[in-house]
Order: C-alpha cells, then structure tokens, then sequence
C-alpha cells in the first residue's frame, strides 16, 4: 500500500470515529451548558500535519458526513471545515509551527472560525427564533473548552497518522542542520573538533 | 513546479468552496423530497446501525460523565428546590381540592375525562444522537416509520414536550427540539384567564424560550406569573389542527416581569424537560385522537 492510500484510508476512518464519537458521547456532555466539539480540532490537527491541501479536502468531507449525519443544511459545515483545514495547513507551510504550544493557538482559532462562522451563515440563511444574548457567552465558553482540549486531540490524530504523514513538523524542530549556512556557533564542537586541553588554561 | 503547485493549489481551494455554496443553495432552496434530501436520509439510514451500536458502547462513558455533571448541578440548586418544594406544596393542596370538584361535576355532565398519553398511542424511543452545535437543536431516535412515526408528530420526554420529529426512515427518525430555532408552539399558561400565545426558543439559551403574543394585560388583572406551567394550547382552527395535542406540559413561566409584558406581551418559560439530557423520549403517533368526549345530560 503506497504512502497516499495509507494517509487517505487512515483520514477517512478518522473522520468517521471522530464524528460517531462526538454525536454519541460528546456531545452529551455539558460542562457549563456547552460540549465540546472535537471536529474543528481534528481538521485543525490534520492541516497542521499534512498540509493545505490535504486540510482542505479533510475539512470538506468531514464537514459533509456531519451535514449528511446529523441532517443539517449541507454545505455550511464542510464550507467552515475547509476553511478551517486550508487554514491550518497554510499555518504548517508558511510558519512552520514547531512551538508545542501551537495546536492550542490553532485550535482556539479554529473552534472561533466554526462557532462564529456558524452563527454568521445561519443569520444570513434567516433565523425565525429571537437570538438571546446568551449565545456569545455559549460561543465563548465553547471555544475556552475546545482550547483546553485541543493538545490532547492533536496529539491522537498524530499518532493516528504516524508513519502515514509527509512529514512531522516536530520531527523538523528537532533535526539537525544539514544544508549549512546557519551560524557557525551552532554546534561548534561538531564543526571544529574538540578544543585541545592546553587551549583551556 | 512551484507555480504549478500553487495554482493546483489555488484551484482546489475553489472548486471545494464553490462545490460547498452549490450543496448549500441546491439543500436550502430544494423541497424535502429534492434528490439531495433523499441522499441525506439514505446515509441516515445506512449508518443507523452504526449509531446505535457507538451509542449502546459509549453509554457508559456519557452515564460517569452525567453523574459528576449533574452532582454539581444538584449541589447548586438545592436552596432553589426547597423554596420551591414550599411553594408546590401549598399549591398541590389547592389543586388537590380542585381535582375533587372536576370529578364531581365531570360524574355529572357524563365528561370521559381520561386524557391520559395513551390515547395518543406513544412510542418509546431510545435517544441514539444529539446534535452538537448550538444551531441544530435536534436529537435521533431509535425507532422510525416500521413503528408508525411520522413527520410532524409531537414527541415528549421527561413528562413534557419536548419537540416534533422532523425527518423520518424506516427504522430511525430525527427530533427537532422545541429549543430549535425552527419550531414553534401555541401554547397557554395555566393561570385563571388561560392565557395563550406562541412559544419560540430563544437561540443560544436551551434553558429559556419566551411565550410571546400573549392578550395585552388590562391594569387591576394579574397576568401570568412566575412558576406558573405552561401547557400546549392544541388549537383547532377549521381544517387546521395544532400539531400538539391540548395539555400537555412544556415549562414555567420563569420570568414574568411587569415590563416585559406590557411592552412586549411575553413572559420567559424555561422547559420542563432537561433537553441536553434526553435519553428515552415517546412519539405521540396519534396526537390527534379525541380524549375527552362530553355528553350533555
């Protein structure tokens, strides 16, 4: 099995497990009036880790089995996930987020880009009901809690896509500079050799 | 190749956005029978099964975390219980009283006074999915049409209304909830007069729906007031009928401030059914059945 069917195989089961579990348990469970939505996450995760492309089309069919499961208007989910995974992976290719605390900046924006993106297409697709104020508190508190989560989500999706993955952007972080060019300070020893001992005193 | 690369890029990007606003105008737009809506239920019915199954496995899972989330809520509401508890019970001796009289003079106007739910023929569901946004207030349950349920049939839970099914397979259906941003329902407070209006959510709080339209209050008469139930009205217009069968329990009035109705002529109603926590919920597949038939003597 080449390495883009192996990515692919393992992105669709994990959209598949990540929506079953979010609408079966998830979803369910309210901590300050408001669950959880993992979805945002894991197509944030998947950008981060495969790229732009890969993001997009992640956040387009995830989008669409949510809009298709839950019987929703098709469209607006898989619009926002795209974005959301186009997003993210610009993020990987421009920036290259090696600082382990970028899933949680990335998964802030990303659960904003969902929950406000939401309310905006829906008001726009006309909403009969009065619209309490109560709804940017619920906004707010759903994206602190999708912050807090977000870490422990990205690191499942990577070990979900280890071996399946271009290429690990942690895995960069920690690589050695091979090409040359970058100060020669760094990794002085290696460069010059050991100092001699009478060098010392 | 790097030109090219960002211009495949770039293409990709639109074609997914643009395929996006096609299935968003081609779904809103279209009728409930349009092949996109077809679609949408043949995958519902598909994976059906596999819903269930996640649903029966990860009971546990939602059972622990319910118990610590509701622990804490119970700790918290245990000063507002007990007051309410005295008021209950200063009411449930009037309405005991009350109860007594209707059977007397129901013996005598020969009135069949069994509105019971069972004449609305109700089918137990099991709750297999809520809906996680805070847009679709909508849940799905285990049983479809094979069980006589139908679009537009009014489901309860928990005692009280809790919604209407919406879409309809064979084997499972889905239940908008009255917290939806789509549904409305007539509704009447239970106070002297009777007052009726129309219950809407109020979107983004799925603990408060307001009861708007109601008679304007003349000075010198009370309107509704705080704890009273709310109940649905069951109109009969003509050849239109309400949805919702006459009586049956939505909420309390939880806010009825002298300005909100005078001004707006609508009091607050937070629903009697916890709705974030539904797991077994009943289809009135009959909700038009006639329950109280009088006779004159």
């Amino acid at each position: 099995m080449s390495l883009r069917t192996n990515l692919i195989l393992r992105l669709v089961l994990l959209a598949l497990v990540a929506v079953v579990i979010q609408d079966a348990a998830i979803s369910q469970i309210t901590l300050f009036g408001v669950s959880a939505d993992v979805m945002p996450l894991v197509v944030m995760s998947v950008g981060l880790l495969c790229g732009s492309m890969t993001g997009a089309v992640m956040g387009f069919g995830a989008g669409l089995l949510v809009d298709l499961l839950l019987v929703q208007t098709l469209g607006i989910t898989s619009l926002l996930y795209l974005l959301i995974g186009y997003w993210s992976g610009r993020v990987r290719e421009l920036r290259d987020p090696s600082h382990g605390l970028v899933p949680v900046a990335a998964g802030a924006a990303a659960t904003a880009v969902a929950q406000v993106g939401m309310a905006m297409l829906q008001f726009l697709l006309g909403v009969n009901a009065p619209v309490s104020g109560l709804l940017v508190q619920q906004i707010f508190v759903t994206i602190l809690i999708n912050t807090l989560i977000s870490l422990p989500v990205y690191a499942i999706v990577r070990r979900t896509l280890r071996g399946a993955v271009p290429e690990d952007p942690r895995r960069r972080r920690g690589r050695r500079y091979t090409t040359g060019g970058l100060s020669p300070l760094h990794q002085s020893g290696e460069r010059f050799g050991p100092l001699p001992r009478s060098d010392l005193k | 190749m790097h030109d090219k690369r960002v211009r495949r890029r770039r293409v990709a990007l639109v074609a997914l956005v643009a395929a996006s606003l096609i299935l968003l105008t081609a779904y809103f737009g279209g009728p409930p029978s349009s092949p996109l809506h077809t679609i949408q239920r043949g995958i519902v019915q598909i994976f059906s099964p596999i819903q269930q199954g996640a649903s029966t496995v990860l009971s546990p899972v939602r059972d622990i975390a319910g118990w610590f989330s509701d622990t804490f809520h119970a700790r918290s509401q245990v000063t507002q219980l007990r007051k309410k508890v005295e008021r209950l019970t200063s009411e449930l001796a009037q309405a005991q009283e009350a109860q007594l009289l209707n059977r007397q003079l129901s013996r005598e106007v020969h009135l069949d006074a069994t509105d019971n739910i069972s004449h609305y023929k109700p089918v137990t569901a099991d709750v297999i999915w809520h809906d996680p946004t805070l847009w679709y207030q909508t849940i799905e349950i285990d049983k479809g049409s094979d069980d006589g349920v139908q679009v537009d049939q009014p489901v309860i839970g928990d005692g009280a209304l809790v919604g209407k099914v919406s879409t309809v397979d064979p084997t499972v259906s889905v239940v908008q909830l009255i917290t939806d941003h789509s549904v409305n329902v007539a509704a009447q407070v239970q106070d002297k007069k009777g007052d009726t209006g129309l219950l809407v959510p109020a979107v983004g709080n799925p603990n408060e729906m307001l009861l708007q339209d109601l008679p304007r209050i003349v000075p010198g008469q009370p309107g509704p007031q705080l704890g009273q139930l709310v109940v649905t009205a069951g109109y009969k217009s003509g050849p239109l009928n309400s949805l919702y069968p006459r009586g049956i329990p939505i909420g309390q009035v939880s806010n009825a401030s002298a300005n909100n109705l005078i001004n707006n002529n609508q009091v607050q109603v937070s629903p009697a059914a916890d709705l974030r926590h539904l797991s077994v919920v009943q289809v009135l597949t009959s909700p038009h059945a006639p329950a109280i038939r009088a006779q004159v003597p």
